[in-house]
């Protein structure tokens, strides 16, 4: 479990990027946070896996305060993926990518072995085994980062912008995995501008903007807030701003699945749904 | 003419043992709004570096078949000439930022085109003012977030006023209201000015409306070229797995259930005007 409560944090350049955040997300949980640039989302995240320590207030991760704890301590219970996976690779292969860690975290060479072939197959990566991560393309530089943090097998999996350059497809299958890691107990969190994908995958939503959270709750709740989300310079997703459109038309506002739509507007024209 | 014109172009990478797009035979007029989609590693990006000559000049590998720009021979014209009529924004804000500062890095290419200064102060700022970042016009590039990294360089591009721009996933690191008003920037430049823009977006539901052209690629080819409607409610496109607008895919649902709406949409407002029509029979 993560306890997050009225934590502040300052740069060193003076800007406060968080202004009294409390936040409790349980094992197993799917959260994402969303909300306008400099809002302190990726602030916030930072402090789970301790690479930033409050200036007031405590995180605290199963049990563990962030500020008792080593960065690389941590790292085994809290994966980071980046924002920019240009941040997060180095290795002259995508093998050696994702062995880094492990190698690190003491593993033998079969079970790192084992890991990786594991992670690369996850993630559709198999055929990349002894490429440069540089000779690929931005999207694919995103799930070889993506697989050498999930190949260590950390509790919590936290997610910066995870379907930046993903298309369509690759997007469904990050939600079916987020479901999987989600049923083996696992927490994750993702930061996202992503409307639509948080539309489809209905986790937590956690709004925040200026340094403070604005809101938290269902998806369906919070994404069909049309005041709420402008103050976090969200827009609606298509489907909520079509329900709020039809007001009045007898169909209910919070909807935000197109399927769900669907059924609704059938039964309403009298068809069989 | 066309702005763009491309016969059977190929390319392969030097490293690549198969080519990134073949075949491609291509028209767009001016003032088009093409959106530019497919599966990653579909040769979307790989195109686009031929529109402004970094391929074959920068990019070594093999260019077969034929490309004009501008009425210019892409080969046989340098990058910088091709710079002055095609505007390019890449998906890594990083990769295109170098000067100290976001208004220098503005002026650029206004001060190497030997403008008067009055009309480079006037254009930088128009553009700093259009796409929000003038406020932050003293700060270094390489100390913001990527969200205002993308707007200074759509700014940059901007600021040359192109008669073609190019950009490639431009918003994704933008908050969603933040990226809606890029888009809205580049639609009014591209009805008001005429400036041929060319989108290259996953996110159909944001940029579809805007489109007058809806092009797919597919493993290096391109699949369907047309319409926006026409393109995103054929069945092809559904099952390339690109992603087809939410109401248009509620269109869909629809009309296999037997409720014919009059016409496709690909945004909330188009999708409410047909559902009214429905709901109030």
């Amino acid at each position: 479990m993560i306890k997050i409560d009225d934590v502040h944090f300052t740069y060193p350049n003076g800007v406060e990027a968080l202004k009294g955040v409390s936040l409790e997300v349980q094992d197993g949980e799917f959260l994402a946070i969303m909300g306008q640039n400099g809002a302190g989302k990726t602030t916030l995240v930072k402090h789970i896996n301790g690479l930033f320590k409050p200036s007031n207030g405590t995180v605290v991760v199963d049990d563990i305060e962030t500020t008792k704890v080593s960065v690389a301590k941590l790292a085994r219970k809290v994966g980071f993926v980046f924002q920019n996976p240009d941040h997060q690779l180095f290795s002259e292969t995508v093998e050696e990518e994702i062995s880094f860690a492990l190698r690190n975290f003491g593993y033998d060479e079969p079970a790192i072995n084992e890991r990786v072939t594991w992670a690369l197959n996850l993630l559709d990566l198999t055929e990349y085994r002894k490429v440069s991560p540089f000779m690929l393309s931005g999207g694919e530089r995103k799930r070889v980062a993506l697989a050498s943090v999930l190949a260590w097998d950390p509790k919590i999996v936290i997610l910066d912008e995870p379907t930046i350059g993903q298309d369509n497809q690759q997007k469904e299958r990050l939600r079916q995995f987020i479901v999987q890691l989600n049923r083996q107990g696992k927490t994750v969190i993702i930061v996202t501008h992503d409307i639509e994908f948080v539309a489809e995958c209905k986790p937590r939503v956690v709004l925040m903007a200026q340094g403070k959270i604005l809101a938290q709750g269902e998806a369906e709740k919070i994404l069909t807030n049309y005041e709420l989300v402008n103050q976090a310079s969200v827009v609606l997703p298509q489907i909520a701003q079509l329900f709020t459109n039809l007001k009045g038309k007898g169909v209910p506002a919070e909807v935000i699945d197109v399927y769900e739509a669907a059924k609704i507007l059938l039964r309403r024209l009298g068809e069989p749904a | 003419m066309p702005i763009i014109e491309t016969k059977n172009l190929k390319y392969t990478y030097p490293i690549g043992t198969k080519p990134a797009f073949e075949d491609i035979t291509l028209k767009i007029e001016k003032g088009e709004f093409v959106v530019l989609t497919g599966p990653s590693g579909c040769g979307k990006t790989t195109l686009c570096r031929c529109f402004n000559g970094l391929i074959p000049h920068f990019y070594s590998g093999t260019l077969e078949g034929e490309i004009t720009v501008s009425e210019l021979r892409v080969s046989e014209h340098p990058i910088h000439e091709l710079a002055q009529h095609v505007g390019m924004v890449f998906q890594n804000p990083e990769n295109q930022l170098f000067a100290l500062s976001v208004e220098k890095d503005t002026a650029f290419g206004l001060e190497n085109l030997g403008l008067p200064r009055e009309e480079i102060r006037r254009k930088v700022d128009w553009a700093l003012k259009t796409t929000g970042t003038f406020e932050i016009k003293d700060r270094a590039p390489y100390e913001l977030s990527g969200g205002q990294q993308q707007r200074v360089a759509i700014s940059s591009v901007l600021a040359m006023q192109p008669e073609i721009i190019v950009l490639d996933e431009p918003t994704s690191f933008l908050d969603p209201l933040g990226a809606q008003k890029i888009f809205e920037v580049i639609n009014t430049l591209n009805k008001e000015l005429g400036i041929t823009t060319i989108l290259v977006e996953h996110r159909l539901d944001l940029t579809s409306k805007y489109a007058s052209r809806v092009i797919i690629m597919d493993k290096g080819r391109i699949i369907l070229d047309g319409p926006p409607k026409e393109i995103l409610s054929s069945e092809e496109a559904r099952l390339i797995g690109v992603g087809i607008p939410k109401v248009t895919r509620l269109y869909h649902i629809l009309k296999e259930k037997g409720v014919n709406l009059s016409k496709v949409p690909l945004s909330a407002d188009e999708a409410t005007e047909v559902l009214l029509e429905v709901l109030a029979k």
